[in-house]
């Protein structure tokens, strides 16, 4: 009697550990007893085991992946804020110009080759789309040039006919001015533009990257915005002084304007790649950690039951012989 | 003569209101309130992109009267070499010639040939060796000047100028495309203007 009313409480310990398989797996797949060889009914602290292996090596991988991000933004950072002075006597003498009605726009999309960055790639991407759909109109038409894989992978989806050019493969080697410079040659040659609208993220600190949107106009387009008055008005103003004509010297101005942008963009956006690479490692293993905390848990609950469960088995078979 | 001289404007230093052309002097710093609007109409629940001017501090407006020194912004792509600099003149290399820029210089637009830069600041005078580039000057004697390479005169070495002219030169005889000629003209041209560089 006194053995069965120990079994009874054996089989109430053991009920939630030795459960049917279906719910074993839906409720508590550590606890299972598949693991043992058969006769032995001891739980098996495996598979914890194994969990928590795992997850501690995630952490470890993840938080590897924090310092390299952040010993390559300390690099590129310097170079980023040293190239911040080129666009800006652009933007004085030309304005900025985010409304200038354009026939044909060109949006080109600065986004990273590699993942795990955060969400500055989907945001690039989401704010190409409102561009398109705001540009979009009767005789207005919009293409896309696209600079790097994460963009690249979303946008084939579903925009496919209007992307012109792909180009992935930037930081293959350290960004410089006269690789930018040549990457803007080719997009130059290959795309017929009126506007070209450049989006990427500008590095505003390790915790916040800023959408933005810079705009080139052509050479055409700036003469037009020059007549109408606005805010390339006090334009015809300015004295030219070299070249054969002025729309020469507009020509070599866009082209020149679109290089010195374009080398900013990239060197923001890389900036921010790894800054938001950092930071999204960071929670990662954070994140790993807990989940240690709650597998270490679980780990020593279940040491202890098969323990007591042990101990139980013992004393009630010792028991048992002496009547 | 100078005509102009312009090139290293240096950002007033008194940091006022935005530029008189760029229409956005709103409240909020150079925000372009009619591409905000647009862009809600169209997505509604995303923060529209920022534009660069919302990054950059507003040039200073006209001022009424010549103001006695030019600010000079001079930078390059890996570099800012005189950011908001307040000098004397500047003498740049424009495609037309030298010309010397002073405060109350006409707005100009000058497109840049490879040749000396010189900054003149009371008696000092720095001068840099620039590859092409461009120089804005605008009416409140701020003078822009962008380069895509520029060093020091001093630190150039007189023989490696020597054995890349005749080098090019070489080149320019044995050419044989158009664009082989192009590129070995323009070595020629930077090669001379070193030189020249160096002797005057």
């Amino acid at each position: 009697m006194a053995m069965a009313a120990l079994r009874r409480e054996g089989r109430r310990f053991a009920t939630p550990l030795i459960s049917p398989r279906p719910i074993a797996a839906i409720r508590s797949p550590f606890l299972s007893e598949e693991d043992a060889p058969l006769g032995v009914r001891s739980i098996s602290t495996q598979i914890v085991r194994n969990r928590m292996k795992s997850v501690k090596n995630i952490q470890k991988i993840t938080k590897a992946m924090k310092m390299v991000a952040a010993s390559k933004l300390r690099a590129i950072q310097v170079k980023a804020e040293n190239s911040r002075g080129l666009w800006q006597p652009f933007t004085a003498l030309l304005g900025d110009t985010p409304t200038v009605d354009a026939k044909k726009n060109v949006i080109v999309t600065i986004s990273s080759d590699k993942g795990l960055c955060g969400g500055i790639n989907s945001t690039a991407v989401k704010i190409s789309k409102s561009l398109h759909k705001l540009n979009s109109g009767p005789d207005k038409e919009n293409k896309y040039v696209i600079l790097g894989e994460k963009a690249k992978a979303i946008l084939v989806r579903d925009s496919k006919k209007d992307i012109e050019l792909i180009i992935t493969e930037l930081q293959k080697n350290p960004l410089n001015y006269t690789q930018v410079s040549v990457l803007a040659d080719d997009i130059l040659k290959n795309v017929e533009f009126d506007a070209l609208r450049i989006i990427y993220s500008k590095f505003h600190s390790v915790v916040s990257f800023l959408p933005t949107m810079a705009t080139v106009l052509s050479p055409e387009l700036v003469e037009r915005e020059a007549e109408s008055g606005g805010k390339l008005g006090e334009l015809d103003s300015y004295e030219i002084e070299g070249g054969e004509t002025k729309g020469e010297i507009l020509q070599n101005l866009a082209e020149f304007q679109f290089s010195c942008v374009m080398f900013n963009a990239v060197l923001e956006n890389a900036c921010s790649e790894q800054g938001a690479r950092m930071s999204a490692m960071d929670s990662s293993s954070r994140n790993a950690g807990e989940m240690l905390d709650r597998l270490t848990l679980t780990y020593n609950r279940t040491r202890q039951a098969s323990i007591t469960t042990e101990l139980i088995e013992i004393i009630s078979g010792a028991s048992a012989l002496e009547g | 003569m100078f005509r102009q001289a312009s090139r290293l404007l240096a950002r007033a230093s008194a940091v006022t209101r935005s530029r008189a052309f760029s229409s956005q002097v709103p409240a909020a710093p150079a925000v372009d309130s009619t591409f905000v609007e647009s862009w809600k109409k169209v997505n509604p629940n995303m923060e529209p992109p920022k534009t660069p001017s919302v990054y950059m501090t507003p040039r200073p407006q006209t001022p009424t009267s010549i103001p006695s020194k030019l600010t000079v912004n001079f930078v390059l792509p890996y570099a800012s070499e005189l950011s908001a600099k307040e000098v004397d003149m500047v003498i740049v290399p424009a495609s037309t010639g030298q010309m010397g820029v002073l405060p109350g210089h006409v707005p100009t637009i000058a497109e840049l040939k490879p040749g000396v830069l010189s900054v003149h600041d009371g008696n000092d005078t720095k001068k840099y060796f620039v590859s092409s580039g461009f120089a804005f000057i605008h009416a409140n004697s701020v003078a822009d000047i962008i380069a895509v390479e520029a060093v020091p005169i001093d630190q150039i070495d007189p023989s490696l100028v020597q054995k890349g002219l005749a080098e090019f030169n070489q080149k320019l005889s044995s050419a044989t495309t158009d664009l082989e000629k192009a590129e070995a003209q323009i070595g020629v041209d930077v090669h001379s203007a070193l030189n020249s560089a160096l002797t005057g």
